[in-house]
């Protein structure tokens, strides 16, 4: 079975600061980290791979130091591992990302069983990518999986639990399909000594626009439909921070007064 | 009606485009290629024929029936029979946008029989003046595959300016897929939307990086319809008026059930019987719980109160309550009226999750955490001792 995962680097801290003339982020300076959802696609990818046997693609777009985090896949199980890094992709939104990740996956995995990627990044918190990958790849999604109950790779089948907002969705897909997974289906192991090793000693290989075949108005900011024109910080919360001191059978009568209050208790 | 022809004197019978097809919709017939009636006209074989020999005929661009409305429209979004919430308050928002733009304001309600006529009564009812209905046994339940091809189709047709959806499991599965196949823009999850008086495009706000920044979101003007996923909650309910009229128009699903490729097998419900999401008070637990059967606690304050029960990170890895009750970054964002952390200590991700809260109340212990710097109210005190004391107050006050 073979299995593409799509893993995204972001930044470590919430502290983040935006450059006033170009309103982007400035993430130099800031340690880097993989989407923790990535983590849980990349462990699932492996955990099917030790059952059913295959290999696991791991796939990051991203600038050269992204291969920080492919590096970690590696370090973990990972049997191959690309990043995609092109000047061409700055400014890519959800449509043109999605875009240029199926490219990758088509160009380097080729006919792939599976492609796995986190329910979301915790940078962009868009989710919008592997729905996009899935259509790009012209293969079912199915999002918010929380279990994989059944695959076979032969009859072309899976079952899934998907995670909803009442409960859990189970569903059965064909094969080839895209998962996005939630934090309740595995636990991430860590790197051996050996995997580390491994990886730091490894040549990533990296991939630009005309290795993947992609056309020049499909990626970047030239094919992407959205635009960031003002970034700015929240309003603080009002009326923060009033505490009540006193005697606790003072306290809580006052605070189920200003509760009650509101009226949103009924 | 779309078309796809295949060039018999061209093909050389290579058979490359049979395992191309997302639907099984090719065939070997004397060696050429044939296409049965499974085809989406989705394109797949044109790609990979090394000849040339399969020319797609899209139906939007041979006929000339669509009209350039400009329309605002709304997915009318529902599951178990129920309209969601959250496409009402898109209703009641989208009323003042159409009136900025000087468009109409419209619903898109995919469903069955059962589900078609009363939703679009309801949607009519809470401000749409048209609804566009696609009706099919395919759409009783919400899956990818039809439901997407019902909208691409619907806004194929129709050419919306603007598509909004619910930020919820369903709209973002959903609009995803849509978006894609349309190639054009999608914002995800916002929480404020506007016109821009001059050029009339919507104005899109959204949180980022855990709430910590807020970006603005324009759609360069070649993508069309500009989409968006909203996030619940945000938006007030508008009022409910039945004697309102509306036009509905009805299309059909060009879809067979054998082209849709997954299957619903079972929903297993939630052990709570209110959902996080929707919950209007929630009363969560963290590190300060130290064990699963000390939640008693929180549950008896929720069940007086009619509350959802969450937990944070800290409570969930230590195995003392499910994940579904996580909230924060790596679990669920929350908006409810009134948010009660009892022992949480306010992480960075923790907030993410529940920030936007209207009134937060933190019980901690410790006085110094940082969930008392975005509390409306703060008690420093064990929560062993003010939960309870709070459960017996509002008994007291509800008559419970």
């Amino acid at each position: 079975m073979k299995i593409a995962v799509c893993i995204k680097q972001v930044p470590d801290t919430t502290e983040l600061k935006i450059d006033p003339k170009t309103n982007s982020m400035i993430r130099e300076g800031v340690a880097s980290i993989t989407n923790p959802f990535d983590e849980y696609a990349v462990e699932e990818a492996l955990l099917l791979k030790e059952k059913h046997g295959g290999e696991v693609h791991v796939i990051s777009m991203g600038p050269p130091q992204a291969v920080e985090v492919l590096k970690n896949a590696l370090a973990v199980g990972a049997d191959k591992v690309y990043l995609v890094s092109d000047k061409a992709f700055a400014g890519a939104d959800t449509l043109a990302t999605a875009y240029t990740l199926s490219k990758t996956i088509k160009t380097v995995v080729g006919d792939f069983d599976l492609v796995i990627c986190g329910k979301q990044a915790i940078d962009g918190d868009t989710a919008q990518v592997g729905p996009g990958v899935a259509t790009r790849l012209r293969i079912p999604q199915l999002t918010y999986v929380s279990k994989v109950r059944e695959i076979d790779p032969e009859k072309k089948r899976i079952v899934v639990e998907r995670l909803l907002e009442n409960g859990r969705e189970v569903v059965e897909a064909s094969l080839p399909a895209l998962l996005t997974v939630v934090k309740d289906i595995n636990e991430p192991r860590l790197p051996s000594l050996l995997g580390i090793k491994k990886a730091a000693k490894a040549q990533i290989p990296t991939l630009t626009a005309k290795d993947i075949g992609a056309e020049e108005n499909h990626i970047g900011s030239k094919g992407s439909p959205t635009w960031v024109t003002k970034i700015f910080s929240p309003e603080p919360r009002k009326g923060g921070g009033e505490i009540l001191k006193g005697e606790l059978s003072e306290v809580v009568p006052l605070l189920v007064d200003k509760l009650m209050e509101t009226k949103f208790i009924k | 009606m779309s078309k796809l022809i295949i060039d018999k004197d061209t093909c050389t019978g290579c058979e490359s485009c049979i395992p191309s097809c997302p639907f099984d919709a090719l065939s070997m017939q004397e060696g050429k290629a044939v296409v049965d009636e499974k085809c989406t006209f989705c394109g797949a074989c044109v790609e990979v024929c090394p000849v040339n020999a399969i020319t797609l005929i899209k139906e939007e661009k041979s006929a000339a029936e669509g009209t350039s409305a400009k329309d605002i429209w709304i997915f009318i979004e529902h599951e178990f029979g129920k309209v969601a919430s959250i496409s009402f308050e898109l209703l009641g928002q989208g009323r003042g946008l159409a009136d900025a733009v000087g468009c109409k304001l419209c619903g898109m309600l995919l469903g069955d029989k059962e589900a078609v006529d009363p939703f679009a009564k309801e949607a009519i009812a809470h401000g749409a003046e048209k609804v566009y209905v696609m009706e099919s046994p395919l759409l009783k339940q919400y899956r990818t595959d039809p439901y997407a091809e019902a909208a691409v189709s619907l806004i194929r047709k129709y050419k919306p300016e603007i598509v909004l959806f619910g930020a919820t499991t369903q709209g973002r599965d959903f609009a995803g897929r849509v978006a894609t196949t349309l190639e054009t823009g999608l914002t995800a999850d916002c929480t404020d939307l506007g016109i821009d008086p001059e050029t009339k495009y919507l104005v899109q706000t959204r949180p980022a990086f855990g709430g910590n920044i807020m970006a603005t979101i324009l759609d360069h003007p070649e993508f069309r319809p500009q989409m968006a996923t909203v996030r619940p909650k945000v938006f007030p309910m508008p009022p409910k008026d039945d004697s309102r009229k509306g036009e509905i128009i009805r299309e059909t699903l060009q879809m067979t059930e054998d082209q849709v490729r997954t299957k619903i097998l079972e929903f297993i419900k939630g052990a709570e019987t209110v959902n996080l999401s929707d919950a209007e008070i929630i009363v969560s637990g963290g590190r300060g719980m130290g064990g699963g059967e000390n939640f008693k606690v929180i549950r008896e304050l929720a069940g007086v109160l009619g509350a959802a029960v969450g937990a944070s990170r800290a409570a969930v890895d230590s195995g003392w309550i499910p994940y579904e009750h996580q909230v924060g970054q790596t679990g669920r964002t929350v908006r409810p009226k009134i948010y009660i952390a009892c022992g949480i200590s306010g992480s960075i991700q923790h907030q993410a999750g529940m920030k936007t809260s209207d009134i937060i109340v933190a019980i901690n212990k410790d006085g110094e955490a940082p969930i008392f710097k975005i509390a409306t109210y703060g008690i420093v005190g064990d929560l062993f001792t003010v939960v309870p004391m709070l459960t017996q107050e509002f008994k007291k006050r509800l008559g419970r």
